[in-house]
């Protein structure tokens, strides 16, 4: 019990973790951050490994298997055109590990130089920054990612592309937010006091202080980017077949949920736990790194 | 209040104006000529010289936009190529079936969220507030289109107890109408409810530690008392205003939860469209979406003021 409430943040403050331990060091003190971790790192590693860790060709067809159910020779059982279902689901892991680093890494690379300008800068540039944000905010999300993706057209590369870019509001905003809380603090003014041109105090005394806020979000957006990257690719607009992706896998498996259930249960059992996985450790990097969250 | 008023809506001008800039700027991603794209396979010339006169291809692209958003403005938010029809009427034929699926859902999300988030609040650090907690986890990280699937596995194929897809009007069966939204409404409404309990639960710590609770509680009032009628009365209040900020999360959601339950709604009408490439409904969507979670927002803040009238002096 005691370490769902430690991941949940529901637990009181820990005494034992003192603020001056290392940050990794406090996120593995929460058992379940710690689990977390270590099933992404599993994931990661089955992807990387595919090749060797797959028992069959994801690609591989066999009629003399079609829906089977699961057995010793096929663990997860075999798909509407025979494909070993455990080997589509371990190759499957790329596209959404791909997908969910990937697409937060471009709401980075676009979000935090914004959010930064507009936070630093003030004035009119930050008025118009903060009318944009707002205008790409009012369009719901995964509204925004399918608009953006089928007019970019269905593709891999496309969904992350679009899933990044509707995700970058969320940076602006907290960029620009915690630019503007650390802007006013004393050791700023003094780097601005000796005489540092305003880029530099922005990028050497500023940013730093933004990172972790960073890095909770962004652990916490990949979450969200992996399950985006499902819904795309379960309507179509992701990974492309018969390349194997778990959102396209659910969407074939809907058909015959009657007589191969097996189709559809494991792909997304594995999306909820990567997700899940995700949100521990979000959740968990939160307390570790903010001591006055609770 | 009414200046409040007054420049709230002010304040929402220019980021309509960017929101329609944005939707009117996804056309320049087509690749190649638009109006050879939006002609469809087929590529009739004569649908593509229509569509070159009609999109005023030749001309540059600020008098384009303006062309589109005098349209916007006047309610044309362009034409269906594959229907033939008006987007915004087909957008006002689907609505009420989302609506109803969204109203379902919030009902459902409601009645999940706020007890859970009161319950773990009330009773912090004890096997409810984990229990609350794990849901709320649990909540947040499934795919609403799995929990579908396999609600659908469960009470269709396996039980039978419920249709696995279909809609009916309420007003023609209401019975078979909630029989066919049950699973749909508590798909949609699992995720909402999780964020609501994570809302509720903050929101009833914070009051229940204040002055006045404890003044309550002196008074040798209750327990029960004291927090459904003294605490749960303001810690309400954001919660619901954040509550109704969801509705972005509802429609998005329903965009896949349609598509699970083959429910004819506002969701499918958009999936329908990309997959027939039928861009003008794509944007016509997105447009109406955006304008209305911007009004909602409008909404949800000027109550919020005269609920609390101290934020209007922050």
């Amino acid at each position: 019990m005691a370490a769902i409430a430690d991941a949940l943040g529901v637990a009181p403050p820990a005494a034992r973790s003192g603020p001056r331990s290392h940050p990794l060091r406090r996120l593995l003190r929460r058992p379940a951050a710690a689990a977390g971790l270590v099933m992404i790192v599993s994931f990661v590693a089955l992807a990387l490994l595919a090749p060797l860790v797959s028992p069959y060709d994801p690609l591989a067809t066999s009629w003399t298997a079609v829906r089977k159910a699961p057995s010793a020779a096929h663990w997860f059982g075999t798909d509407e055109i025979g494909r070993d279902v455990l080997s589509r689901v371990i190759w499957g892991a790329r596209a959404s590990l791909l997908a969910g680093v990937v697409s937060v890494l471009i709401s980075l690379t676009i979000g935090v130089p914004i959010g930064l300008l507009a936070g630093y800068a003030g004035g009119k540039v930050d008025v118009l920054i903060s009318r944009l944000t707002d205008a790409v905010l009012a369009c719901p999300f995964l509204i925004l990612a399918i608009a953006l993706a089928a007019f970019l057209g269905p593709s891999l590369t496309n969904a992350m592309v679009a899933i990044g870019v509707s995700a970058t509001p969320v940076f602006i905003r907290l960029t620009r937010g915690q630019t503007l809380a650390i802007k006013a603090e004393e050791f700023v003014l003094a780097a601005r006091a000796i005489g540092n041109p305003p880029w530099r105090v922005a990028l050497a005394h500023v940013l730093p202080n933004v990172v972790p806020a960073l890095v909770v979000q962004g652990t916490l957006a990949i979450a969200a980017a992996v399950i985006a990257e499902a819904s795309l690719s379960f309507l179509g607009l992701g990974q492309q077949p018969p390349a194997p992706s778990w959102g396209s896998m659910l969407n074939t498996a809907k058909n015959y949920i009657d007589n191969a259930p097996w189709m559809a249960i494991w792909p997304g059992l594995w999306i909820f736990v990567l997700v899940l996985s995700f949100n521990l450790v979000g959740d968990g990097l939160r307390d570790a790194l903010d001591p006055r969250h609770v | 209040m009414f200046a409040y008023v007054v420049r709230r809506v002010a304040q929402i001008v220019p980021t309509l104006v960017f929101v329609s800039m944005l939707i009117f700027g996804l056309q320049q991603l087509l690749p190649g000529d638009p109006a050879v794209v939006l002609a469809g396979e087929e590529r009739d010339p004569n649908v593509v010289a229509y569509l070159h006169k009609k999109l005023h291809l030749d001309e540059p692209l600020p008098a384009r936009y303006l062309y589109w958003i005098d349209g916007v403005a006047h309610g044309d938010l362009g034409e269906s190529l594959r229907l033939q029809k008006p987007v915004l009427s087909l957008i006002l034929e689907k609505l009420p079936v989302t609506l109803e699926l969204a109203f379902l859902a919030m009902l459902i999300a409601l009645a999940i969220g706020i007890p859970a988030g009161i319950v773990s609040a009330v009773r912090r650090d004890t096997a409810w507030d984990y229990a609350a907690n794990v849901v709320a986890l649990w909540g947040l990280s499934t795919p609403n289109f799995w929990l579908g699937i396999m609600l659908i596995l469960l009470f269709s194929v396996t039980l039978g107890w419920l249709p696995a897809s279909g809609f009916v009007s309420p007003l023609e069966n209401l019975k078979a109408n909630l029989a066919a939204l049950v699973m749909p409404a508590f798909v949609l409404g699992n995720a909402i409810a999780a964020v609501l309990m994570r809302h509720t639960r903050s929101a009833m710590l914070q009051v229940l530690s204040s002055d006045y609770v404890r003044t309550a509680r002196a008074k040798g009032l209750p327990e029960r008392g004291v927090i459904l009628k003294h605490a749960l009365r303001n810690a309400l209040i954001p919660v619901i205003t954040l509550g109704a900020l969801e509705l972005g999360t509802l429609l998005s959601g329903a965009v896949l939860t349609e598509q699970v339950f083959t429910i004819p709604g506002f969701g499918k009408l958009i999936v329908d469209a990309v997959f027939n490439r039928d861009y003008a409904v794509v944007q016509g969507v997105v447009l109406f979406t955006a304008t209305a979670y911007i009004t909602l927002n409008l909404i949800a803040d000027i109550a919020y003021v005269i609920v609390n009238p101290q934020i209007r002096f922050h």
